[in-house]
């Protein structure tokens, strides 16, 4: 599945890459979704470096497309769970646990990565050691800067705050801390005045 | 010295005025008839006296009623004040600067008496007397960045100094331009600046990070930048956005003149001896349009800047929409005479208007 | 705002100091005291500060960086340790020679290019000979914040292991000393892969020893962000060479013992500077011609500037060939 090309935009918007192999006693990769097929060609550029990989899997609505696959990469641990949330028990552990070395790959939606880069960063690893690369949706966690609340899976620009109802026209601008992008209430100015929704990146 | 202090509202009813000793003191960023980013840079060591640069951290009429202001934003909303749990330290040097500073520089407003570690400081307008231990944030009633900003005009965002980066790790920030400290916090200096249009291709930022990481103890710098407010809402955030976004609307050519002001941050810059971090004040000042045409120069300039400002600087400054009714009342003031290099009001050179 | 903006001084801001103490440890190291002249308190400073001293010696200015190595938060001394090099330019040997105590001297402001990150969970200093100096301030400020933090600290010999007594007396199970002279080694690869995350680690110390932190931690998989290092580079002699300034036009010639810095300063010219050392970068200075080949000694440039051609750090950097003109 080919990766979507982000447009170039302001430097607080992050930039994903390409997991490349990486010195280090020990790697802990976390995806979601079609985040899989980029573990598997990481596996595939170097066949030493799953055999001391924990993967933490959330396939979301791609069932069981790659978890075969990913098992028969060879990880030394994998775990297939259903949602972030229910896997972050088990990250914090393995974070807690971990020495200087390790190796963190992310892969998935954004809204994947800044979570998990969350978790990693709250323990000491700067977030430009940490690798990321986007595949899959393309939907966005978005902070409605009025309310504080955090609306999951954001496809239009202007969408409704899944909070306070107001509607907010989506910004590039991210806040890593939040794992977040900012949304702001579009309306202000003329109230009622709200542009149809388009589809982000159309 | 004394200062007469306003009892006044930056909201609601906004009785919020300037008096003629402040409207000739205030801070004027033009100092020619256009505008364009520049890294404007200087040494923040004086300034002429009775000026806004002379004194460390200045003082004027508003003090009281602005520190009324920031209690009421910080009740409605407290993550108007943050501070990461590294910034500490930094909060503590923060607080030392800002005491030493207004106890010397206004001896009858402000005192601070130290024993070792066992401070006794007295604010005299606000009526605030506390005894504490330096350094212990347990013999205050909150964090020490916190208790010194409560009693300090302006904002003041506090940068954290790593790997060659600032990082803006700390902040009381309630008299912003349309920032958000919840949102930001955490952000290196390019990621903070992002939404600023232009200024990243014209290199304006990696000159001033460069100059930035530079500032050394004992050596501070000011510099001042600008934007518009309808209103002298001192409020402008992100968060109330959807409330004040309202009044940028309802301006009439009747109303321009006392409600459009200019709103210029005297930004200063000082290195924090302990923590070794960056402290950068952000002081906000309020003009209305009615009062600062009263200076001649400065009504013919602010006419001038306007009308040749970029149009992505008006729309990132957020009055685009208000440019034509802005121009239409400040070219009253505007009689083509040339105007004088400089930023001073020059009242006795400058000619008067000729209409 | 002000009619003519001031420009910033080059340098950190100067004391007026009396050397209250000079202590000589082993035949290598002196530890000089100051006390300021007004007899006001030093300004506080954060731990990896280091001061620029002011050294007359008859008619040429010498300034060298040097670690503080006092505590922070006694403001009454700054004290640094000189390490004598005999082989150097002059500055150690000026100071063991002609500083006694009652001189009066200048120094300037802290300045900080080697500081603690405040985030660590954990701070393990490696330190080489008179590389313990920063670590000294450091161990002192997080002693009193309550940090976690662990030294190693490479010495010839026990007689020039300056403050290895002390240090393990007041602290034995954080310090841990290692002689060449016993054949100790720091076990490096074994200390940093068992380091819980959140670990920072501080080298300071000879070349050699700094680069084998950085490889040996990169080669574990440490983040870069979390190994810091500190290293003045001394201004090496050269071959003297000519340049051209073409701001201040002027044509000078750099001697053999001097920086292109010094050279500047001597011919009245104001150049930009900080720590003297390489590593600031606030002396940069732009090439408007050259003819001939750089000699870059900086740790400020990248790999891609300094093949450039079009900068030079005039602090510790030199040319050979016919023409250079500077943009300053």
């Amino acid at each position: 599945m080919s990766k979507f090309q982000f447009p170039e935009s302001i430097l607080s918007r992050p930039v994903y890459g390409t997991l490349a192999p990486r010195p280090g006693k020990s790697h802990l990769m976390i995806a979601d979704a079609e985040g899989a097929e980029a573990l598997l060609e990481l596996a595939d550029r170097d066949e030493n470096l799953m055999a001391n990989s924990h993967i933490i899997y959330l396939p979301k609505d791609t069932g069981d497309t790659y978890v075969d696959r990913l098992r028969a990469a060879g990880p030394n641990q994998l775990y297939v769970g259903p949602s972030f949330a229910a896997a972050t028990q088990r990250i914090r552990h393995v974070l807690g646990q971990a020495h200087m070395g390790l190796q963190v790959y992310l892969t998935g939606t954004e809204g994947l990565i800044g979570q998990a880069m969350n978790e990693a960063t709250a323990v000491g690893i700067p977030h430009t050691a940490i690798q990321t690369e986007h595949r899959g949706s393309v939907a966005r966690r978005m902070q409605c800067v009025h309310c504080k609340g955090i609306t999951e899976d954001v496809t239009t620009d202007p969408f409704v705050c899944g909070h306070c109802g107001l509607n907010l026209f989506v910004r590039d601008h991210y806040s890593r801390r939040l794992a977040a992008f900012q949304g702001v209430c579009i309306d202000a100015e003329d109230p009622g005045n709200v542009p149809e929704p388009q589809e982000l990146y159309s | 010295m004394t200062i007469q202090f306003n009892e006044e509202t930056f909201r609601d009813d906004y009785s919020f005025r300037n008096s003629d000793w402040a409207i000739k003191r205030f801070p004027f960023p033009f100092h020619e008839d256009s505008y364009m980013y520049s890294v404007n840079m200087e040494q923040h060591r004086g300034g002429p006296a009775g000026s806004v640069y002379e004194k460390r951290f200045d003082v004027d009429e508003h003090y009281v009623s602005e520190m009324r202001d920031r209690a009421l934003v910080l009740d409605d909303d407290p993550l108007r004040c943050q501070s990461l749990p590294h910034m500490t330290l930094a909060g503590w040097d923060t607080l030392e600067l800002i005491m030493v500073s207004k106890s010397e520089d206004y001896p009858d407003l402000f005192e601070l008496h130290r024993d070792g570690d066992q401070w006794h400081w007295i604010n005299r307008p606000m009526g605030i007397e506390q005894k504490f231990t330096f350094l212990d944030e347990t013999t205050l009633p909150c964090g020490p960045l916190e208790y010194i900003t409560r009693q300090a005009q302006g904002d003041f965002a506090v940068l954290d100094q790593r790997d060659e980066m600032l990082w803006m790790d700390a902040g009381m920030i309630t008299t912003q331009a349309d920032w958000s400290l919840d949102f930001d916090i955490g952000m290196n200096f390019f990621e903070w600046h992002a939404p600023v249009p232009l200024a990243h291709e014209m290199g304006i930022f990696k000159r001033a990070l460069k100059f930035l990481l530079n500032i050394q103890q004992g050596a501070p710098a000011r510099r001042l930048n600008w934007t518009m407010t309808v209103n002298p809402l001192l409020d402008t955030s992100p968060e109330n956005y959807h409330k004040w976004g309202i009044q940028k609307t309802q301006m009439t050519p009747e109303t321009i003149g006392a409600k459009q002001h200019l709103r210029v941050e005297l930004q200063t810059f000082y290195r924090l001896p302990r923590s070794n971090a960056l402290l950068f004040p952000i002081r906000c000042y309020l003009i209305a349009f009615q009062d600062l045409t009263t200076i001649p120069k400065w009504g013919r300039r602010l006419h001038r800047v306007i009308r040749d400002l970029p149009e992505e600087l008006a729309t990132y400054k957020g009055f685009i929409d208000n440019r034509p009714m802005m121009l239409d009342y400040l070219s009253q003031f505007d009689d083509g005479q040339p105007t004088s290099p400089g930023i001073w009001p020059d009242l006795a050179s400058e000619p008067a208007l000729k209409k | 705002m002000s009619a003519a903006p001031q420009k910033a001084k080059a340098g950190a801001e100067k004391i007026d100091v009396l050397v209250s103490a000079v202590v000589p440890l082993n035949d290598l190291v002196t530890r000089f005291e100051f006390k300021r002249t007004d007899g006001q308190d030093f300004p506080p400073f954060s731990a990896g500060a280091h001061t620029v001293v002011e050294m007359q010696d008859e008619d040429r200015t010498r300034l060298n960086p040097y670690s503080l190595m006092s505590d922070p938060a006694d403001t009454s001394t700054y004290a640094i340790s000189v390490r004598r090099d005999d082989q150097g330019r002059g500055g150690s040997l000026f100071m063991h020679q002609n500083v006694s105590q009652g001189d009066p001297m200048v120094i300037t402001y802290p300045v900080n290019l080697f500081a603690l990150d405040l985030r660590a969970r954990k701070h393990i200093f490696f330190a080489g000979g008179i590389g313990i100096t920063p670590f000294m301030a450091m161990i002192a400020q997080l002693e009193r914040s309550n940090g976690h933090w662990e030294l190693h600290y490479a010495a010839r010999s026990p007689e020039l292991a300056s403050y290895a007594t002390e240090l393990k007396a007041k602290h034995p199970a954080n310090v841990h000393v290692y002689y060449d002279s016993e054949k100790q080694a720091i076990d490096l690869g074994h200390l940093l892969e068992g380091q819980p995350l959140g670990t920072h680690a501080y080298v300071c110390g000879p070349a050699g020893m700094i680069q084998w932190v950085h490889t040996t931690a990169a080669e574990l998989g440490w983040p870069e962000d979390n190994v810091h290092s500190e290293e003045f580079l001394a201004p090496q002699p050269g071959k003297p060479f000519q340049v051209r300034l073409c701001k201040s036009d002027i044509t000078i010639d750099v001697g053999e013992n001097e920086s292109l810095l010094e050279a500047m300063e001597r011919c009245g010219v104001e150049a930009p500077f900080l720590c003297r050392g390489g590593a600031c970068g606030q002396c940069e200075t732009d090439v408007v011609e050259h003819s001939g080949t750089f000699d870059h000694r900086d740790h400020w440039l990248d790999e891609a500037e300094h093949a450039s051609g079009e900068k030079i750090m005039p602090c510790v950097s030199r040319f050979l060939g016919e023409t250079l003109v500077l943009d300053r």
